[in-house]
């Protein structure tokens, strides 16, 4: 027997929904869970004050020190780098053999999982230049690994920029540097600027790679070569050995809180240019 | 917009490179053995305290990796937890600092109290796998062990002879996350450090004998096996004094105080 | 006439492009370098104690100098299936719902919701895995929780945001003129849907989960935590695993000579399998850029 389409219809609607709600209903669940338990935890004590007791007690200062520094170090050295490369990649040569070969090498290279860039890291960072534990192998490290994605969403966002604008201001006079510095970059601007955003926050809740090349000091970091330990890195390591169940989920709070909160700025700004432009 | 970024960027650089060059202190890394780490932490906190110009960081990672940071020089000392010391250690200096038993642990909702070496190894073999078969209720034994490169491990399975791991069993990466395991799994037998045991897990007792201090010291319970700190070359310096403050009586409070064994 | 300083010269056209030319030469070769450093150390033992034995036995005994992988593969293999069973059914009808059959204001707050909670980090989800999961399948389903089953949810979940956002995306682009013929023709909106919409976005959708299965692959906290980390070849969604990434990061700090060099080249077998899954994911994008 034939089910009438309009039955279908709704069958089909059910199900969708369904799958959607319980979509929200799980990574709310997540978000929420670790945000209630972490609650009794939260202060702005808790914040500003040093672990003791290796964590039993006492707030998460340093790790909040470690989560920052280690991604602005890996943007500091990783963006100009990436964003350039993508220029020169898109602006300045031909579509060949080798730009293609590169655009498929960076595609791989950023879906290589974490863990072979600890490795790499650790080995050459750590050990072969002696760098040892510290926020240098760490930052290094986390640069290496976002490189790739940023060449790549840069690279994406310099393509949709239609070429029309770049042939009006050609046709202006305009040298080809000129072009790129005020026609080409404002315009994919925001998906650079997504590119950046989502690779500080792929840097701040890195755990593998970072664990294996800045270390899992609780001290605070008085320079570059010290090792430090980021939040992420402290609530594995809180939850995983039992230390202490409500600062862990205290740990997961702040930094849930932090990535959600950079992302949202990101997106915000994001709008807000593409607003005032258009 | 792209000169802000550009000084933007410039000045995070420079105080990067201004942060690098930091205070000319001495700095120890140690790292190695999970057993000894939150002692060796509890150490370095003292000891920092005393002397202001040292700085000491301690890493985890077990015992194997206490030997090839000391051997690589990313750590100055190595922290080690086996009975025998393997090769890789030759090179290196060795002071014992401490001694530690390996306690039996099941879950506190277990009813078995006692296991002999015997029945651990067919255990942990997998040659007995209900919970009856040893005296407990009509449950499947859910193994869990340390990775390959553990001291605590490595001793274990030197004292108990004759274990090779039965290939379902879980592993974990420290005493601590076995103790986490086994006090959510009411199925679940383990081993650690004597001295990380605490209320969430039950300590059996081995061939009729508790893992006590006075048990260990006396010598009738077996699983034993001393902390090792190695260094390379010469044992001089700060290392040095960092090593004789553990073995002084102020360290060693520390050590007896949190369920180790004093080095003598 | 003068002529034009240091500073003058290489702010000029010819030294923009010099500078941007050794820019994009040192992140290339960096880039260039990891590669080659994975492939320098994991080739030559892969070479050295044979192809089969490696990919193919099941003994992994670093102490006695046995390397095979094999439980290790089929482990990432079986979870990354499981992952893909879980979250590509819900995600791909996620993204319907939300382009199709809810209204655009709907679309556009949940959308970039899902993305966000991409930024999770995967400790997290291990963690909660550990916590809430394990205990329950521990005690309604066997086995000790940690478990393969408990890794395929974990995973199913975390690549759900990756596989909404791009299936989201190419639904979205498929043209208004489609669904409008469709709908002209008498079609109700799920018939316009799953006969016309979700034929011509098919290749985005099959991208997306290729990544998404990518991310589940390469993903090693959470499976860590949540998945056992026993040597076993799989029998039951119960048993406990170790995936090939767990593999590297529980034995990476101490590994030395030949058992490192093992290590590498279970590198070197996440590589291929990397890029055969981008391969294909590419070949389906640039499908869906330039028609069939």
């Amino acid at each position: 027997m034939r089910i009438l389409p309009k039955y279908t219809q709704r069958g089909a609607v059910v199900i969708l929904m369904a799958a959607t709600l319980f979509i929200l209903l799980v990574l709310a669940f997540i978000v929420i869970f670790i945000l209630m338990k972490g609650f009794s935890v939260l202060s702005l004590n808790f914040l500003i004050s040093s672990p003791e007791d290796m964590g039993r007690s006492g707030g998460i200062f340093p790790t909040l020190i470690g989560s920052a520094i280690l991604p602005i170090l890996a943007i500091v050295i990783a963006g100009p780098l990436g964003v350039l490369t993508s220029v020169y990649l898109c602006e300045y040569t031909r579509e060949t053999r080798i730009t293609k070969i590169i655009r498929f090498a960076t595609d791989c290279l950023s879906g290589i999982p974490s863990i072979i860039f600890g490795l790499f890291g650790f080995i050459f960072f750590v050990e072969t230049l002696g760098f040892g534990w510290s926020i240098l192998s760490g930052g290094l490290t986390l640069a290496v690994m976002v490189l790739p994605t940023i060449i790549r969403t840069s690279e994406e966002a310099l393509r949709a920029v239609p070429q029309s604008y770049r042939e009006v201001s050609f046709s202006l006079g305009a040298s080809r540097w000129h072009t790129v510095k005020k026609v080409v970059l404002p315009n994919a601007l925001p998906g650079i600027v997504t590119g950046i955003m989502l690779s500080i926050g792929r840097s701040i809740s890195e755990t593998a790679a970072v664990i294996f090349t800045a270390g899992s000091s609780l001290r605070l970091p008085t320079s570059l070569f010290d090792s430090t330990r980021t939040m992420a890195v402290h609530f594995y390591i809180l939850a995983r050995e039992g230390i202490s169940n409500e600062n862990a989920y205290g740990t997961a709070a702040v930094l849930i809180i932090a990535v959600l909160s950079i992302n949202l700025i990101a997106y915000w700004t994001m709008n807000r240019f593409i607003a005032k432009r258009s | 917009m792209l000169k802000k970024i550009a000084s933007f960027l410039s000045i995070i650089a420079i105080i990067l490179i201004i942060s690098g060059c930091g205070k000319p202190k001495t700095s120890i890394t140690l790292a190695g053995s999970t057993a000894f780490q939150p002692f060796a932490e509890k150490l370095a906190e003292q000891y920092m305290a005393i002397n202001k110009n040292v700085s000491i960081t301690v890493q985890g990672g077990g015992s194997a990796v206490g030997i090839q940071s000391a051997n690589s020089g990313a750590a100055q000392i190595g922290m080690a937890d086996l009975v025998v010391l393997p090769d890789e250690a030759k090179s290196l200096i060795a002071t014992v600092v401490a001694r530690d038993g390996i306690a039996m642990v099941v879950n506190p909702k277990n009813k078995v109290e006692n296991l002999t070496a015997e029945q651990i190894r067919d255990i942990f073999n997998g040659k007995i796998t209900n919970w009856k078969e040893v005296g407990g209720d009509n449950t499947p034994i859910t193994v869990v062990s340390r990775e390959a490169g553990s001291g605590t491990r490595s001793s274990f399975e030197q004292i108990i002879t004759g274990i090779s791991l039965k290939k379902d069993a879980l592993i974990q990466d420290s005493n601590g996350s076995i103790r986490e395991t086994v006090s959510n799994d009411v199925n679940s037998i383990g081993y650690l450090s004597h001295g990380l045991v605490n209320a969430k897990v039950k300590a059996i007792k081995l061939d009729k004998t508790e893992c006590t201090v006075e048990n260990i010291v006396s010598g009738s319970y077996k699983l034993v096996r001393p902390i090792f700190l190695l260094v390379k070359g010469n044992l001089d310096g700060e290392n040095k004094n960092f090593i004789d403050y553990i073995l002084s009586p102020e360290g060693q409070k520390v050590i007896t105080g949190n369920g180790l064994l004093p080095a003598k | 006439m003068k002529k034009p300083g240091f500073l003058k010269k290489i702010s000029g056209e010819k030294g923009v492009e010099k500078i941007l030319m050794i820019t994009a030469f040192s992140a290339i070769s960096a880039i260039l370098l990891i590669a080659l450093f994975i492939l320098n150390e994991g080739l030559p033992f892969i070479f050295k104690y044979g192809i089969k034995e490696f990919l193919f036995s099941s003994e992994w005994q670093p102490s006695k100098g046995q390397f095979g992988i094999f439980p290790m593969i089929m482990s990432s293999l079986w979870v990354t299936f499981g992952a893909m069973i879980i979250g590509a059914p819900l995600g791909v009808a996620g993204a319907i719902f939300l382009t199709e059959f809810a209204p655009v204001s709907v679309m556009r707050i949940i959308k970039p919701t899902i993305e966000l909670l991409a930024a999770i980090p995967s400790v997290v989800f291990g963690f909660i895995g550990v916590m809430v999961l394990a205990p329950l399948i521990r005690n309604y389903l066997g086995g000790p929780g940690l478990s393969l089953l408990a890794a395929c949810f974990i995973l199913g979940i975390m690549i759900l945001p990756t596989v909404i956002s791009i299936s989201v995306d190419s639904i979205l682009a498929v043209p208004k003129s489609y669904r409008e013929g469709s709908l002209a023709l008498g079609a109700t909106t799920w018939q316009t849907t799953h006969m016309v919409t979700l034929k011509a976005a098919r290749s985005g959708i099959v991208a997306s989960i290729i990544l998404g299965l990518g991310r589940a692959i390469g993903e090693t906290m959470a499976v860590i935590m949540v998945a056992g980390n026993a040597v076993n070849v799989p029998h039951s969604p119960l048993d406990s695993v170790r995936t090939l990434t767990a593999n590297i990061a529980l034995e990476m700090s101490y590994a030395t000579g030949l058992h490192r060099q093992a290590l590498f080249a279970t590198g070197v077998v996440l590589f291929v399998i990397i890029i055969i899954l981008n391969s294909i994911a590419s070949t389906a994008i640039r499908k869906r850029k330039y028609g069939k």
